[in-house]
């Protein structure tokens, strides 16, 4: 097809703001804040800058901005050493320990801080039973921030498994997002700048700096509200925009599209970003399958790990009781303790034998609970206190995933009368939670045996210089979840400024000419207001199922054939995530097209301006993925995805890293193993 | 399972300097039919349902229907968030009713004084572990 170009003659020109700041920060989820929140800190006294750029509105944006229901990584009593290793565990053996250590290491200070800010956190009861945030408010229980001995804040924090603490957690994003605006404030008085806190800004790409290669200089983006265009110059730039959803086709074709298991509005930005700089990657083939309550996605950690419960096939078996022998023999040496993706594989055999449904039994482990606590308290106190173990298995939901609460609801389900139905749900590209495809990133560089290409002198920072990334962007780290994404943030936020101050006499110089990015960005735009005359229905908005054209394409088809292809080509739902070296590589023919096709989205209004932007990010994020996969010659996350023609888990030549770099310009690829190295045993 | 705009009730937020679900959508469904000056939901295969428009309408006109390509027609779930708690009201599709009332936050909203108490940063520590408030644990 002949490439169009924006000349704006036929949409309207925005107007375009430009905005110099010390330290940029992309996203505005739990990385972000944290980030903000430790760098406006260091920065301050310096007389630096620093500015903040959501697409959203940072009280309710990123993964938290629905609420939660647990924190998910909490030292308190226990190692840090031993965190490593259950990481180590739960991605099958290949994480950056270092990066990891330095997590936990830090994190803890960060969950005192929300409950200081107004978090309630729930606490142990002097009769063992929990209390919730305000109730041990009004027990007079102590703040754990207060505590001086990591060992007492463990016996007063109500853990569900050994690395969560349970919350009340329906305003947690809003609360970390008000003191990291309130941080922002402070700089912005200080500096006296008109403005650091920008919503509704959505940024599409790196700016390189035009003097000195591999150098970050700013980022550009438009605005969701109004005609306007933003170019950001700083001297350190924070990608903390998130992980990928929505790359692969969804189990729920309608409506439910929108029910993601991770939050729909992370649309692989971060890793766009991070790669169109030339930062180097690691585990991209790595995602995450999350096995959760079937459609509803609604969580099932408190289930498993507080409530006690077991999920059982159709024969009322445990399919990892069941088949455990069968993974041992399969996957020599990790079978004993499994990974979260071999806990998905057992279950997939069963259902693959016909054995489903598989069914959370939460109503016999309410039974037993409940049971418990009468024998212990008596008819009448035991059975209060069921009452308040169904309130708190509703909150497990109402606090997270609404959706489910709804969905149980109107299926006239009750968790103490009747079981729930689990499914492995699409993949998930993300490093926060449990998986880790993201960017290779220096480490600490004080931790013992960590080789010393790992660090670079800049903790955070990633192989482009002045570019640090925190959250789901870093690979290789994952199980970091709220608490760890924002004291990442507050660690690489820390770096930034350290970075700055040994660059002091640095200008950052953009080496993109303005008004080119701007026709770039607008295309979308240009190409609708062409072309929407051309057929009857072309002066419905693209997001209306009745607008056809043949010289467009609408954003959300865009997404649908993006989704189509990984789903068929890269082991999504369809193949029960089965892929191989010639699937793959049919399917990377049809992206690149897909890509191609990129310059003739169209879009009728902001809104869907970016949602074409969103879906283009998604196509990279989708092509590393698939790449990654192929490189790997080996199944190393059995139950997340199988390469049919490498099923065995390879140690003695697959158990490292492999990473990858694009280069923007060649448009070439480059991909290496590097080793692993096991610094805690 | 979509939000959608109660038409009796929405008045587009005209009393406000901006329209509260629009504000607050992180993922940019909200829009104001400006003639009408009501919102809706532009894009509902979209909805995450997080109910972030549902809980901060001033005039509780959003509520959320179950996405109808799998959840069964005759259900609502219903919250109403204060300064400190919030209030859960859930209809079963049977008649059933549950409600449920959490804590949301123990201090006021907007009391976060984020470096109240806390000790300035060491700028010999910069690079090394630790934040600027706390020694990163040894062990």
């Amino acid at each position: 097809m002949e490439k169009e170009t924006c000349t704006f003659s036929y949409c309207e020109r925005p107007e375009v703001i430009e905005h110099e700041t010390d330290f940029l920060i992309l996203g505005g989820g739990m990385a972000a804040c944290g980030a903000v929140y430790e760098a406006v800190r260091w920065a301050t006294p310096k007389g630096l800058r620093v500015t903040m750029v959501d697409k959203a509105a940072t009280d309710r944006s990123g993964a938290v901005a629905q609420g939660l229901s647990a924190i998910n990584t909490y030292m308190g009593g226990n190692k840090v050493e031993d965190y490593v290793k259950y990481v180590r565990t739960d991605l099958m053996g290949i994480i950056r320990e270092d990066l990891v250590f330095d997590l936990g290491r830090h994190v803890d200070n960060s969950v005192h801080l929300f409950e200081e800010w107004g978090l309630p956190i729930w606490k142990k009861g002097d009769d063992g039973f929990s209390l919730d945030g305000h109730q041990a408010k009004d027990a007079g229980k102590p703040f754990l921030k207060n505590i001086a001995d990591n060992a007492e804040r463990e016996k007063l924090v109500v853990r569900s498994g050994k690395w969560q603490v349970m919350i009340n957690g329906e305003s947690y994003k809003a609360i970390v997002a008000e003191a990291a605006k309130k941080a922002l404030e402070y700089n912005k008085k200080a500096t006296g700048v008109d403005q650091n806190h920008f919503e509704r800004v959505f940024i599409i790409k790196p700016l390189m700096d035009a003097n000195t290669p591999n150098r970050i200089a700013g980022a550009v983006g438009f605005s969701v509200r109004e005609n306007k265009v933003y170019v950001f110059k700083a001297k350190a730039i924070l990608d903390s925009m998130g992980g990928a959803v929505n790359v692969f086709r969804p189990r729920s074709s309608g409506e439910g599209m929108g029910r993601a298991w991770f939050p729909v509005w992370n649309s692989g930005s971060g890793y766009y970003f991070g790669l169109q700089a030339g930062a180097e990657m690691t585990l991209m083939e790595n995602r995450f399958v999350p096995m959760r309550f079937k459609d509803g996605y609604g969580p099932v950690g408190a289930w498993f790990l507080f409530f006690k419960a077991k999920a059982l096939n159709a024969m009322g078996e445990d399919p990892a009781e069941k088949y455990g022998d069968a993974v041992e023999r399969d996957y020599p040496g990790y079978g004993k303790a499994m990974g979260t993706c071999l806990r998905n594989h057992v279950s997939m055999i069963s259902m693959r034998l016909g054995e489903g449904p598989i069914k959370m039994q939460t109503h016999t482990a309410m039974d037993a609970m409940g049971k418990g606590f009468k024998e212990k308290l008596g008819d009448k106190v035991g059975a209060k206190k069921l009452k308040h173990l169904e309130a708190e298995a509703w909150e497990d939901f109402l606090d997270m995933t609404i959706a489910q609460a709804g969905m149980w609801a109107a299926s006239d389900i009750e968790p103490d009368k009747e079981p729930s139905e689990l499914l492995p749900s699409e993949p998930y590209l993300l490093g926060s939670h449990a998986g880790c495809a993201g960017f290779w990133v220096s480490g600490p560089g004080d931790i013992q045996g960590a080789p010393k290409e790992w660090s670079w002198g800049y903790n955070r920072m990633s192989t482009v210089n002045g570019l640090f990334m925190a959250g789901d962007v870093v690979g290789a780290s994952g199980h970091k979840f709220s608490s760890g994404s924002h004291a990442e943030g507050r660690i690489a936020g820390k770096n930034a400024i350290a970075f700055i101050l040994d660059n002091t006499n640095y200008k950052p110089a953009l080496k993109n000419k303005v008004d080119e990015l701007v026709a770039e960005m607008y295309l979308p735009y240009e190409i609708y207001e062409k072309y929407k005359n051309y057929t009857t229905s072309g002066t419905f908005s693209p997001n209306d199922p009745r607008n056809i054209s043949p010289h467009y394409i609408k954003p959300d088809m865009y997404q649908k054939r993006l989704m189509k292809i990984m789903d068929e080509y890269v082991g999504g739902i369809a193949t029960w995530y089965v892929t191989s070296k010639t699937m793959i590589e049919e399917g990377l023919k049809k992206l690149k097209v897909l890509e191609e096709d990129g310059a003739r989205l169209a879009a009728a209004n902001l809104h869907e301006l970016l949602r074409c932007w969103e879906n283009y990010h998604r196509v990279w994020a989708a092509e590393t993925h698939a790449r990654h996969i192929l490189f790997r010659q080996e199944s190393r996350y059995p139950g997340y995805y199988y390469r049919a023609d490498f099923p065995k888990i390879d140690d003695k030549d697959w158990k490292c890293f492999t990473n990858s770099r694009y280069n923007a310009e060649t448009g070439q690829w480059e991909f290496k193993k590097v080793p692993y190295v096991q610094l805690f045993s | 399972m979509p939000s959608f705009v109660i038409t009796e009730k929405c008045d587009g937020c005209k009393a406000q300097d901006k329209t509260a679900c629009q504000y607050i959508c992180p993922h940019d469904l909200m829009a104001l039919d400006r003639e009408k000056m009501k919102a809706y939901n532009q894009e509902p295969d979209q909805c995450w349902e997080c109910y972030n428009c549902v809980k901060i309408c001033p005039v509780q006109a959003v509520e959320i229907r179950g996405y109808a390509d799998y959840v069964p027609m005759g259900a609502s779930v219903i919250p109403l968030r204060g300064t400190d708690s919030v209030m859960w009201t859930i209809q079963f599709r049977n008649g059933t009713i549950k409600r449920f009332k959490f804590p949301i936050r123990t201090t006021p909203e907007g009391s976060i004084d984020p470096y109240a108490g806390q000790p300035e940063p060491d700028y010999s520590r910069i690079k090394q572990p630790g934040y600027y408030n706390y020694e990163a644990r040894k062990e």
